[in-house]
């Protein structure tokens, strides 16, 4: 072993961050992500971390270009992301991100199937509980949703797991698209397990449930990881699977298309989310080394300008308290700095010149045409023009600048703008100087974005999508609706399909108590007395009644699953720990 | 949206763009038609945004919009 694992180190830091108070907390949280991103830039391909089982040869710590890359974002957005929550008292909040994010790691740096999934859950299952820190109803019941969702996905891709080692008995990682003889459903039940953390509809609507639900600073962490994990997975297991490259170009204006209608900001960014996933995902689909330079570049930067705009929005929520564009309006002039850092982050996920986004996502269009896809290439700008009236146009405007409703927000923690400040200052340093990332990205990079076909190309784009929107300015504001998504299916006539299940399991319950009941009324006249058989043959028959706790149970059969959560829970939880124990003890 | 400078700014900009589009157009390397037409991006982006908005609400106002208490969320 040699080297640090920068997971590990988080996995540390929470410990940490549970055991201490006050300043020493406050010291804890801002050391501990900045020698993580230390251990992670330090990282060479030389260093390894293995863990010797019976049957197998775990690597928890195997670096190469792509995974270093990956270690670097993830370990630099934590930094951005415990700053912007410094100000937070809840430890619990703390530890769930940060075992969130060393998970994220954890998966990024692992060497085998193993090690992989376990991660994979560990991450559903801390980002289950930054969900829940959100501390309202809707955020828990949105976590139930998502932990349903994520549990069953997480299945199919123990299931894809455990076919391909039964056949294959390597459990070293590789590309399936580039293995000889992988069983047809060990690949697509991996495929879809990973597909549902990519947010690839139809399997995407937890994200868009979830991501608002969590609090403020919990959803900056959440916007960076889980989809941006699976988008890793995606490059490492998948390239070139040409379905990927047509679910990436409909998911990038499935997202647009839905962020038009939506009314709630951040749920806005969350559509915002997978339609830039989509263009990783499609550029993992082209497969060619341009079109996966591409994907990773757009992942680290839009891991950078998707948390600044979430911090934005968080700022205005706890600000003004309002989530809403039929809420908000005119605030721009009582915070003109957070307008400025949000303008950055906009500027950068519309892909303008000399911003972030427009050094990554130019990289995958023009991969699309390098490899002659002429529906994929005008698609993907169709999705950028989308982008850029939705979060460069749509959203300031309304949120900052739209009719004044009298809000004045309250001051902010300083340390959530300074956070922004650092945010905003990387997607311009990127947008500027894309050497220093390109130098980084799996393949050697002959692409050069600041050419002038391609930024005359980009500033009409935007400002064709500009014109459009000055003239469409009225029928833009937002609307007090919900638009119904893919998970209509389980929120509306599953439920009662579920309820009827349920009904009929607990009817069918109460006539077996019943009949239970009527049985021993019947028989505890002759337990209790023996010679019972006999006297009622004769003139001496009486009756005996039986104790009240016989009595058949009223017929109460509404459900409340929160009346079974806690106990079920609880017996789950030893078992898992029972299970566990008994795996350790083999080891 | 009433700023006679904006509206300055960006046609200035719009004239710029389609200049510097005409003088280098032989630089560039074209893959497909609409890259080598001058001021194609700028109507696409147009045409894309009012297509966007339009085909997105029509969409949403028959189909995908509903109550806000649709789903009988919790209020908090």
């Amino acid at each position: 072993m040699s080297s640090l694992h920068p997971g590990f180190i988080l996995f540390l830091v929470a410990l940490g961050v549970a055991l201490t108070r006050g300043h020493v907390r406050r010291l804890v949280l801002l050391a501990g992500p900045l020698l993580t991103l230390l251990a992670a830039w330090q990282l060479t391909p030389a260093n390894g971390w293995s863990l010797a089982l019976p049957q197998y040869q775990l690597q928890l710590l195997q670096v190469d270009a792509l995974s270093h890359v990956f270690g670097l974002i993830f370990s630099l957005i934590t930094c951005i992301g415990v700053l912007y929550a410094w100000h937070v008292s809840c430890a619990g909040e703390h530890i769930a991100t940060l075992v969130y994010a060393g998970a994220a790691l954890g998966v990024v740096f692992a060497g085998d199937w193993m090690t992989l999934f376990v991660f994979w859950e560990l991450m559903a299952v801390a980002s289950l509980f930054v969900i829940w820190n959100g501390g309202s109803n809707r955020s828990w019941s949105a976590g139930f949703r998502y932990l349903l969702v994520h549990i069953f996905g997480g299945s199919l891709l123990l299931c894809g797991i455990l076919l391909y080692v039964a056949h294959d008995g390597d459990v070293n990682l590789q590309a399936l698209t580039r293995a000889p003889q992988v069983p047809v459903a060990a690949f697509w039940l991996m495929l879809l397990g990973v597909a549902i953390n990519a947010a690839i509809p139809p399997l995407h609507a937890w994200l868009t449930d979830t991501y608002p639900e969590a609090s403020v600073t919990g959803s900056v962490f959440l916007s960076a990881f889980t989809t941006k994990t699976a988008v890793y997975v995606l490059i490492r297991l998948f390239p070139g699977a040409e379905i990927l490259l047509w679910a990436g170009v409909i998911m990038a204006l499935y997202g647009v298309v839905y962020a038009v209608l939506e009314n709630d900001t951040r749920r806005l960014l969350a559509y915002h989310i997978i339609s830039q996933v989509g263009y990783m995902v499609a550029a993992v689909g082209m497969g060619t080394p341009m079109a996966i330079n591409g994907a990773v570049a757009h992942a680290f930067c839009h891991i950078l300008y998707k948390a600044l705009l979430f911090m934005g929005a968080g700022v205005v929520i706890v600000g003004t308290g309002k989530r809403k564009l039929t809420e908000l309006g005119g605030i721009a002039q009582c915070m003109p700095l957070v307008v400025m850092l949000y303008m950055v982050g906009a500027f950068s996920i519309s892909g303008v010149p000399l911003f972030n986004g427009f050094i990554s996502k130019s990289m995958v269009i023009s991969a699309a045409a390098q490899k002659h896809l002429p529906l994929p290439e005008i698609l993907l700008t169709l999705a950028s023009i989308g982008t850029f009236l939705s979060i460069g146009l749509k959203l300031p405007y309304f949120i900052f600048f739209g009719p004044d409703r009298g809000l004045r927000p309250r001051p902010r923690p300083r340390n959530m703008v300074v956070a922004m400040g650092l945010g905003a200052l990387l997607c311009t340093a990127l947008g500027v100087f894309p050497g220093w990332l390109y130098a980084r990205l799996p393949f050697p990079v002959a692409y050069h974005p600041y050419t002038v076909d391609h930024v005359v190309s980009a500033l009409q784009l935007l400002l064709g999508t500009g014109l459009g929107f000055w003239l469409l300015l009225s029928k833009l504001g937002g609307e007090p609706t919900v638009s119904t998504d893919t998970d209509w299916v389980y929120r509306k006539p599953l439920v009662p399909v579920c309820n009827a299940m349920i009904v009929t399991a607990r009817r069918l319950g109460a006539s077996l108590e019943q009949a239970r009941t009527t049985l021993l009324r019947g028989l505890i006249p002759y337990v209790q007395n023996p010679f019972l058989a006999w006297t009622r043959l004769g003139p001496n028959w009486r009756v005996v009644t039986c104790p009240p706790a016989l009595q058949a149970p009223a017929d109460d059969l509404t459900y409340d699953e929160n009346r079974y959560r806690l106990p079920i829970g609880v017996t789950v939880f030893w078992i898992v720990v029972f299970f566990a124990s008994m795996a350790l003890y083999t080891l | 949206m009433k700023r006679p400078w904006l509206i300055a700014a960006g046609a200035m900009m719009v004239a710029l763009s389609v200049v510097l589009e005409l003088v280098s157009r032989h630089q560039g390397h074209a893959t497909f038609w609409w890259q080598s037409t001058p001021a194609f991006d700028l109507l696409y982006g147009f045409a894309g945004c009012i297509g966007i908005v339009l085909g997105s609400k029509w969409l949403g106002h028959v189909w995908l919009q509903r109550d806000e208490n649709y789903y009988g969320d919790p209020k908090s």
